[in-house]
């Protein structure tokens, strides 16, 4: 670099970009504050739905599907398994009739041996999951 | 060695490679259950396996910047460390607590660990790559502070340089910024959002200090170039990567429940973040020709040009292929991601930490400056091997994600996430002879540890000029 643009002109730049773009920062986080109420489905979110995801948590969940296309990439999507597999009943359904040993040959979720109030928990959180306004994400129904 | 403290880095090397290997051997089975469902299934299931892998793969890293931060901080500041003892002992803390939690996952059925380490009084487990017990995260927290206490007095004590005061700056962040993990509000929407502060924020903000900093250290020393120069570089580095990569941020704000100017924030913001990467390429290569001597030490030198590249591949390149908002909105959570995350963290992460031992290991070991020819030979050998198989990693994964996206996402009849999956299992396939590999790779740059101990060291190579 020449030798016309010193250190401390870099070491300025560093400083007052970092501060400048922490504040922007901030200020957008604000903003995301304010503008949350309408978009993240607020008005749904029970002590089931919490309960819920306390459950979705604590069998770590995400360490195979994606929730909002974050998470692992071994099994489906979940933002909107209460609409693919057809509401509450669905989602219980598949989960309640796991085997305890898998499918051979296959990739399979555990058997979890959840209460009935567990899986309706588990519905639950995942109803108020797929009602959230995400920007019309994922492109259609198979996630 | 300059200063006898610096010896504490050693342990911290030394479980840093030990957990790697775990780590890998991990990343093994679970890409051997994306071809063979049920290769293991029910003991180890895969979110267990894969959970092991991200873990291992973080607390190895920490250890390997701790390591590098108790190596390098003395020889900036001058001075010995302000307590070595109790670098030792966070480093039993932090091995013991990093077994422990590790020893959990695969021993105890996860809703039972989190039942016995009392999550439901400050539940913050279960979120990706945070997965560890509340307690184990309490214990991170004691062994970042100690760390810092020790290294900040140091600097603060002793001569205050760029790279030492970048340093810190980075492992601070680091801390502050691992306290936004016990944040997890039952609304998802801010959990998401807060659980990036500590994710992106680390990967795409501090932790590139820390990388930038330990790269102007080994420079400094491999190439002998002012470090005038070198500082100046490291400044204009950080100072693109904040300015780039806070904002930049907003690409994990596209679908999450966020307002929808975040894709326009995040899209420009975070395709600007190739900058300091290439940056930092344009940079390590500069060094190294004009560098005033020739360094005994070649491996080192290898590692630091290869972190500068491969940093800017997988973090810049794969990084900008899917950030873009449009984009992203076909490729997010596919193997894109995965495929992205791999070269990325080798790149940057692996690669930095490797440079530091490569660099520090032979004076640890009682060397003047580098281990003999016989030992550089196999370590470059593990480096080419790894790269190149983590190469392959990075092109089927990507190959495997641009099918997934395609038949799964754009086509105009979509299939089902598990019938894509079948569709694409040759490209898993080649995953996992590619991480075989890289395996092979990793047996040969431990071996390189134990090969021509008993030969002399490698002396520099003397050219015609030195310009």
């Amino acid at each position: 670099m020449s030798q016309a643009f010193t250190k401390a002109m870099a070491r300025n730049i560093f400083y007052g970009g970092s501060v400048f773009f922490m504040l922007l920062f901030l200020a957008l986080t604000f903003d995301t504050h304010t503008a949350w109420p309408q978009r993240d489905n607020h008005e749904n979110l029970t002590e089931q739905v919490a309960h819920g995801k306390r459950l979705w948590e604590e069998n770590n969940c995400i360490g195979c599907h994606t929730l909002l296309g974050e998470g692992a990439y071994f099994a489906p999507e979940l933002g909107n398994a209460f609409k693919r597999l057809g509401g509450a009943d669905g989602i219980k359904g598949f989960i309640a009739s796991r085997p305890k040993d898998g499918i051979p040959g296959r990739r399979s979720m555990p058997q979890f041996n959840f209460s009935e109030d567990d899986l309706n928990a588990i519905a639950a959180f995942l109803k108020y999951v797929s009602e959230m306004n995400t920007a019309s994400w994922p492109p259609n129904i198979q996630g | 060695m300059q200063y006898k403290s610096q010896a504490v880095a050693k342990p911290y090397f030394i479980a840093a490679i030990g957990l790697f290997v775990g780590q890998i051997l991990f990343g093994l089975i679970i890409g051997m259950q994306y071809v063979v469902g049920d290769f293991l299934f029910p003991e180890i299931p895969f979110n267990v396996a894969r959970m092991v892998h991200t873990n291992l793969l973080i607390v190895w890293l920490l250890f390997g910047f701790m390591g590098a931060a108790y190596y390098l901080v003395p020889e900036e500041s001058e001075r010995e460390l302000v307590s070595p003892g109790l670098a030792i002992l966070m480093f039993w803390v932090f091995l013991i607590a990093g077994a422990l939690t590790v020893l959990g996952y695969l021993l105890v059925p996860y809703s039972g660990l989190a039942e016995m380490t009392g999550n439901s009084v400050l539940p913050t487990m279960g979120r990706e790559f945070l997965e560890q017990p509340t307690i184990t995260k309490a214990g991170i927290v004691v062994v970042a502070l100690a760390f810092l206490y020790n290294v900040g007095l140091t600097i603060l004590k002793g001569r205050k340089t760029v790279v030492s005061l970048v340093l810190l700056i980075g492992l601070a962040g680091l801390a502050v910024l691992f306290l936004f993990s016990f944040y997890n509000p039952d609304n998802l929407a801010k959990d998401k959002f807060y659980w990036w502060w500590v994710v992106h924020l680390w990967v795409e903000g501090v932790w590139e200090l820390i990388l930038g900093s330990i790269l102007a250290f080994v420079l400094i020393k491999t190439t002998g170039v002012d470090r005038e120069v070198i500082e100046k570089w490291l400044y204009v580095i950080i100072a693109m990567t904040l300015i780039t990569g806070i904002i930049g941020t907003g690409h994990h704000y596209y679908w999450i429940g966020t307002p929808d100017y975040w894709q326009w924030w995040g899209s420009i913001f975070s395709a600007l973040e190739p900058i300091p990467f290439f940056m930092m390429t344009v940079f390590a290569f500069n060094m190294v020709n004009r560098r005033r001597r020739n360094h005994p030490n070649k491996a080192a030198v290898l590692w630091a040009l290869g972190t500068a590249v491969m940093a800017f591949l997988g973090a810049g390149v794969w990084g900008f292929l899917h950030t873009l908002a449009p984009v992203n909105y076909y490729t997010h959570g596919s193997q894109i991601t995965a495929a992205h995350g791999h070269m990325a963290f080798y790149g940057a992460y692996v690669m930095i930490v490797l440079t530091m031992i490569s660099y520090a290991m032979p004076m640890l070991r009682g060397r003047s400056a580098a281990n003999s020819e016989a030992s550089q030979v196999l370590e470059m050998w593990s480096f080419w091997l790894m790269t190149v198989s983590m190469v392959f990693i990075t092109l089927f994964l990507t190959g495997a994600g641009i099918l997934q996206t395609y038949l799964q996402r754009y086509s105009s009849d979509p299939l089902p996430f598990m019938v894509v999956q079948e569709k694409i299992s040759l490209f898993y396939w080649m995953r996992e002879v590619a991480g075989l590999m890289f395996l092979i790779g990793l047996v040969v740059y431990v071996a390189s540890f134990f090969v021509g101990s008993r030969q002399p060291e490698a002396t520099a190579v003397v050219e015609g000029s030195a310009a």
